[in-house]
């Protein structure tokens, strides 16, 4: 049996810009996102895949054409409103963590918990559960500057996954780390979809990802142009066992 | 979360955060001592006032002040205003600057204030030495001893010149400063008319003591009537008229309280300076946080709550300084005051500093676009 929608795009029209200096980033993307599955968008630089993430993740409104996430329509709304459906339903990995370097692993977790208006005892029990799913249940207390960059993302991952939203977008996760790392934080994402039932989108240019994709979507100059769905059977995931690298690495 | 975020943002670049406090503490030390000046030059000029037991003053038309009335109000005016009903006690007082030779030569503008102790107007209060009794003697008087080297002299027993008569130190008060820096000297009533020359019995200001349950705003009503030519004001009427006179007509007044608005505004453009760039330096985890989905009202509320702090902080270092500055001004002609409303109200005041200072950082937050979270 598939998997609900949780995410639905149609027919995304996106204009950057004004003026002559007007571009389309989107012609007319469709797309959808279901639960248990992570997918790989693929494409060369400028194809239009971060305006894509940005309209998926509700960061931007599409020109024309609608987006659907958890059954509550994007369209028109302003950018408090926005806001709240991206606490609702949406969680960030980005490129860079984007972790705050004043704040401890545990507290970035529970920052993400205590803007959806969570009580204290409520974000520090999420947010110790969800470092703990990440392999991070000793590094609780360490500083960004502390932590290797594949810590670092696991921790962004951990504040993404805090929130139980029905959709994680990454953008380019493994593209700051190094070989190892890309492939723990990939097996953390294609597990996090699978155990948790949410739905994966992952922005990537890295070939290492594809392994652990269920679906590749292509997308070329504001358009879709393929897309490969990945039998279960054939993909080639090593079961990422966060504990024993951790004790290998001590 | 706000506030742990708030301290950290705040904390972690300690070079921001002393050039902050620095701001609002010089800030919180000018308004200090400015509005601590103006409390005590109002307390200066109104404590003759205040310590009159009278509930309307009779004054010549147009009488400035407590120190400006002129000697001309006569006893036919006294005798009108005691035949009013209501009124239990008409008190005279002679009240003029006065020139006061130094024993060793020299001499200095003084405040002659002359008034009979047993009508119970006003006397001499707050005696360290001798006492109102002995200040009845022929030549006697009763200066402030924070003015007795300006005075050329050094405690009871001394004697000096006013205008033409000779005078001797009979007691010594504390805290009774003159706003004018002429100091007060406190005689009897006929030896003040003796000093300054006064014809008949000429009087400067008459105090009004009003009978148990009398109606004093239809008394004042009555005397009006019945002295053509003198004001009847109320204590409140002839404070405010004297403070105007030397606040404000003098220029004093504005001075100080101008000196109090430039260090807030000094202390907004710092604070505001040093949080817009804070917010500037942390533009990204706040994209980041409004990416996450935080309400912009939770991203103001951290702004706010870095200005709070360091509002609070900058605030007891300020009051530290300025309360040493009141200390030490305790003994000087001109002491500064801080009383409990002031503090309380500086405070306020620094807490309103730090909001205002937020109002740019919390506009360069609003427009923030959470789509930068990308392109880092």
């Amino acid at each position: 049996m598939s998997h609900p929608v949780v995410l639905e795009a149609i027919s995304i029209v996106k204009e950057l810009g004004e003026g002559a200096g007007k571009v389309r980033a989107l012609k007319g993307v469709s797309l959808s996102l279901r639960a248990g599955e992570l997918t790989l968008l693929m494409g060369p630089s400028g194809s239009g895949k971060t305006t894509l993430l940005s309209i998926l993740g509700c960061i931007l409104t599409p020109t024309s054409g609608s987006v659907r996430i958890g059954g509550e329509k994007i369209d028109g709304l302003d950018a408090e409103k926005l806001a709240g459906l991206r606490r609702r339903h949406i969680g960030f990995v980005f490129q860079s963590y984007n972790l705050f370097p004043t704040l401890t692993a545990i507290e970035n977790v529970r920052l993400a918990l205590d803007v959806r208006g969570m009580t204290h005892a409520e974000t520090v029990a999420k947010a110790e559960a969800a470092l703990k799913a990440v392999g991070l249940a000793h590094k609780l207390r360490s500083y960004p500057r502390n932590m290797s960059g594949g810590e670092q993302q696991r921790v962004a991952v951990a504040r993404a996954l805090a929130g139980a939203p029905s959709v994680i977008l990454a953008d380019e996760p493994t593209a700051a780390l190094d070989s190892e790392n890309g492939h723990a934080v990939m097996a953390l994402l294609a597990q996090i979809a699978k155990d948790h039932d949410h739905a994966v989108l992952a922005v990537t240019h890295d070939p290492r990802t594809h392994a652990y994709a269920d679906r590749i979507v292509r997308i070329e100059d504001g358009r879709i142009v393929g897309e490969d769905r990945r039998a279960e059977a054939h993909k080639n995931v090593k079961k990422y066992d966060i504990t024993r690298k951790r004790k290998a690495n001590a | 979360m706000i506030l742990t975020l708030a301290i950290r943002n705040l904390f972690h670049d300690r070079i921001r955060l002393i050039v902050t406090l620095v701001g609002i503490l010089f800030s919180i030390v000018l308004v200090a001592v400015q509005l601590g000046l103006y409390l005590g030059a109002r307390q200066m000029i109104i404590g003759m006032i205040e310590n009159a037991q009278g509930e309307l003053w009779i004054t010549a038309y147009g009488a400035k002040s407590f120190e400006e009335g002129g000697i001309l109000l006569t006893p036919r005016e006294r005798h009108a205003a005691l035949a009013a009903p209501g009124v239990a006690a008409v008190v005279p007082l002679v009240v003029s600057f006065a020139e006061w030779r130094k024993p060793g030569g020299g001499s200095t503008t003084s405040v002659i204030v002359g008034a009979d102790p047993e009508d119970g107007g006003l006397e001499p209060w707050s005696l360290v030495e001798g006492s109102v009794a002995a200040m009845a003697a022929p030549d006697g008087i009763a200066v402030d001893r924070s003015y007795l080297g300006d005075l050329g002299i050094t405690g009871v027993g001394d004697t000096a010149q006013i205008e033409q008569g000779r005078v001797r130190v009979r007691a010594i008060t504390d805290g009774i400063r003159s706003f004018t820096m002429a100091p007060y000297v406190f005689t009897t009533l006929n030896r003040a008319r003796s000093l300054l020359g006064v014809p008949g019995e000429n009087t400067t200001f008459f105090l009004v003591q009003v009978e148990p349950g009398a109606d004093v705003e239809g008394l004042r009503k009555d005397l009006a009537a019945r002295l053509p030519g003198t004001e009847i004001l109320t204590k409140a009427e002839f404070r405010d008229r004297s403070l105007d006179q030397w606040l404000f007509s003098t220029g004093a007044g504005v001075a100080l309280i101008g000196g109090a608005i430039l260090g807030l505004l000094v202390g907004t453009v710092i604070v505001a300076q040093t949080l817009y760039s804070s917010t500037k330096d942390h533009l990204n985890e706040f994209a980041t946080l409004r990416a996450l989905g935080s309400s912009s009202g939770y991203i103001h509320k951290v702004i706010l709550a870095q200005a709070g702090l360091s509002a609070v902080i900058g605030y007891v270092l300020g009051m530290m300084i300025a309360l040493a500055v009141v200390v030490l001004s305790t003994h000087t002609a001109l002491p500064i005051i801080m009383t409990p409303g002031l503090a309380v109200s500086l405070f306020l005041l620094t807490l309103f500093m730090c909001a205002i200072s937020a109002v740019s950082a919390i506009m360069k937050v609003t427009k923030i676009d959470p789509a930068m979270v990308f392109s880092r």
